[in-house]
């Protein structure tokens, strides 16, 4: 039963609460859908901070489609076998979790150390950094530490097709039987933070100006109705 | 031919008297909010000074505005990829620490202290923090009147440009003031680095307005704008800009600024361009000729058949009618005496500006003597060195600075020819010849320039409105209310109303 909440019931909870929620605020509450920056109130340590965590996460998000949305069938096919798989997801994927961990720890540092920035952090940006720092602290651990300690645990068995059966609505719980605790908590957690993505300042996240290099310099417009013949 | 109105305004600097009333009026109207505490849409500077934000002349340091490389414009901050690489952090832009960090102060103390030997005080409170702060070192017109000269006057970057030493002597000292608004310019570098394509030029007037939807705070619109006229909202992490008052203008009545200046320095009106001559126009190679080229691109209004095509393209009547009775056509297209702010950038700039005359340097004796062709030299050696007029107002031309005041002197000698008399008028011949004007021109400019009314100063067409087609269902609707939570409250997040 536990399975079923967590492995089914919970993910789908997630996944309709950031649906949702995104759309609620993306229509109804756009004039507060922003990426709150605070390079206004100081540029110290911001340079450092934020371009490599954001940086660093990008890499982790590209990651983490190689590892959990790209079946294990594709790198087989193509003749990559599990041991140069995981040297590559070791190094890249270490790499990306040491950017993110660093950059959140002096985003951290940096809010609560100059005043002004200290004054106008909000619970939901706490919130939203110490569970990033927990979810890739953890992340970081497992691909560095507990992958060559451990056991390289061959996730894309397990949590890759069970992750994708969500998305086909067959989920198949049982697959999350045998994950080792870490990667429960890291799921789980991450899931949270999928939840949590609607009412924080994550959700700048789907704002990247994907369309700005494609679109004119100048832009015009007119008052609905004022001018028929302008375009 | 694609002909668009576009509102402007004329700033007589000859008149300002730098008493910041329009700066005052528009922080009442527009940013006395939290979050906008250090935003002056309009502000005043003291030249030679580093203005508002500190140095934003300095293209170096923020990058604002275009360049042009191999004969094509671009950002000088970066183009759209340059900018998404660097989203994360813009290297660019002005903190507050540029500006200045808002205060209060602690009055409460002035009444609520009890009795004691010292008299109470009020001690400043950052409005940032809240914290008190032990020594405010930088606030709004810190430098004003000259004050800090010799530290504050080298931090000008056109002071740094000229050739000579610019003296700090008392008796040898400058100054002017500039006041500052949004320019609304016809090829805003602001619109063009917005990511998210949340600035815009109104395609019916030129005001250029920030979609408060859109804005997604990415700040490349501040160091974008090479005037630093547009500014970052730390409270709704949005951008914000002066709007031209455009609730005031679209009923027909002047921004706040210009109904309460008090020296009556400011003018507006409609001027109809060409829009697809702009980019030619900011391309041209010579900085110098961009001031010529930024001419260019404006269309007479009495022409028969710019009048035509400009209806014909959906123009209003009315609007071409204000046009012709236009006091910005006349000043700045006409008699070419008011200059474009800086027109290096190559944004051109919609706010003109009259420079100012200035004392003639003392070792011209005998000034009541001096006869109106003496004018001619003497215009060379006013207090204010041309070099530095030409700095801001024509990309360090001085030929234009000397024609229009020249021009101006001119205008000056030929009145007093005419109501106190008492001079020669071969020589005042000579003056109007250098000055390349006639005695008609020159009655026209001085009535405008002295004696104009209110409805000859701001000759603004009203919006029109009755084409829009949704009217009933906007009735007793306010445009602005969601732009800005109460005064002294911050709400989050904001309410959205059906306002567009």
């Amino acid at each position: 039963m536990e399975e079923v909440f967590w492995w089914i019931i919970f993910p789908y909870i997630c996944g309709s609460i950031l649906i949702v929620a995104t759309f609620y605020r993306f229509v109804f509450r756009a004039k507060g859908w922003t990426a709150p920056s605070t390079e206004i109130f100081g540029k110290k340590w911001l340079r450092i901070a934020s371009v490599i965590f954001h940086y660093g996460i990008i890499f982790a998000f590209i990651g983490h489609i190689m590892g959990v949305l790209i079946p294990i069938e594709v790198y087989e096919s193509i003749g990559i076998d599990e041991h140069t798989y995981h040297i590559f997801a070791i190094i890249g994927g270490g790499a990306a979790g040491l950017m993110v961990v660093f950059g959140l720890i002096v985003m951290l540092l940096r809010k609560l150390s100059l005043p002004r920035v200290r004054t106008h952090t909000t619970f939901g940006d706490y919130f939203t950094i110490l569970l990033l720092l927990i979810v890739a602290g953890l992340g970081t651990y497992m691909t560095l530490i507990y992958n060559t300690t451990v056991v390289a645990y061959e996730y894309r068995t397990s949590i890759g097709p069970w992750f994708r059966s969500l998305f086909t609505f067959n989920p198949l719980s049982e697959l999350m039987l045998g994950v080792p605790v870490l990667f429960k908590i890291h799921v789980i957690l991450a899931f949270v933070l999928f939840a949590a993505i609607p009412f924080t300042r994550l959700v700048h996240m789907f704002s990247f100006p994907l369309r700005y290099p494609t679109r004119a310099p100048q832009q015009y417009r007119a008052r609905n109705g004022y001018n028929k013949n302008s375009r | 031919m694609r002909i668009k109105a576009q509102v402007a305004m004329v700033m007589h600097l000859d008149k300002c008297i730098g008493c910041h009333t329009c700066s005052v009026t528009c922080k009442n109207v527009w940013t006395n909010r939290p979050g906008t505490e250090y935003v002056w849409f309009n502000n005043v500077e003291t030249r030679p000074g580093p203005g508002y934000p500190k140095e934003w002349e300095n293209t170096d340091r923020y990058k604002g505005g275009w360049v042009l490389r191999n004969g094509q414009l671009h950002l000088r901050a970066g183009g759209p990829m340059a900018k998404l690489a660097n989203i994360f952090y813009n290297p660019n832009m002005a903190d507050l620490d540029d500006f200045y960090e808002p205060w209060t102060y602690d009055f409460e103390q002035l009444h609520k202290r009890g009795k004691g030997d010292s008299l109470p005080v009020a001690r400043p409170k950052s409005m940032i923090t809240g914290q008190f702060m032990d020594k405010p070192e930088w606030g709004p017109n810190w430098d004003d009147d000259l004050a800090g000269g010799s530290e504050t006057v080298p931090m000008d970057p056109n002071v740094r440009k000229l050739q000579e030493h610019i003296a700090m002597e008392y008796e040898k000292t400058f100054m002017m003031y500039l006041p500052r608004i949004c320019e609304h310019c016809l090829n805003p570098s602001c619109v063009a680095s917005c990511p998210s394509g949340a600035l815009y030029k109104r395609d019916e007037d030129g005001i250029v307005l920030v979609d408060q939807d859109a804005c997604r705070g990415w700040r490349f619109c501040m160091n974008g704008c090479p005037y630093h006229k547009v500014y970052y909202n730390w409270n709704t992490h949005k951008a914000e800009k002066c709007n031209f008052c455009y609730p005031r203008t679209e009923a027909g009545l002047p921004t706040i600024c210009s109904e309460t200046c008090v020296g009556r320095i400011r003018y507006i009106g409609v001027v109809l361009y060409d829009a697809d001559r702009v980019k030619a126009a900011a391309s041209v190679e010579d900085p110098k000729e961009l001031y010529e080229a930024q001419l260019s691109v404006f269309l007479d209004p009495f022409d028969p058949e710019v009048v035509e095509k400009a209806q014909e393209q959906g123009i209003n009547y009315s609007w071409i009618q204000s046009a012709q009775e236009s006091p910005i056509y006349k000043m700045a297209m006409k008699w070419k005496i008011a200059l474009p702010l800086h027109p290096e950038y190559r944004t051109l700039p919609m706010v003109w500006y009259v420079p100012p005359l200035s004392p003639i340097m003392n070792h011209i004796t005998n000034e009541q003597e001096l006869s109106a062709d003496g004018y001619i030299p003497a215009v060379d050696q006013m207090r204010i060195p041309m070099e530095y007029l030409a700095s801001i107002l024509a990309a360090d031309d001085t030929k234009v600075i000397r024609r229009v005041l020249l021009k101006m002197a001119a205008m000056r000698s030929y009145m007093r020819f005419k109501t106190v008399g008492g001079m020669d008028q071969t020589k005042l011949n000579k003056l109007m010849q250098e000055a390349e004007t006639t005695a008609e021109e020159l009655e026209d400019m001085a009535r405008l320039l002295a004696v104009a009314k209110y409805n000859e100063r701001f000759v603004i067409p009203t919006g029109r409105r009755e084409m829009k087609d949704d009217l009933h269902y906007k009735q007793g609707a306010c445009s602005i209310e969601d732009l800005a939570p109460p005064e002294g409250m911050a709400t989050y997040p904001f309410e959205r109303s059906d306002a567009q």
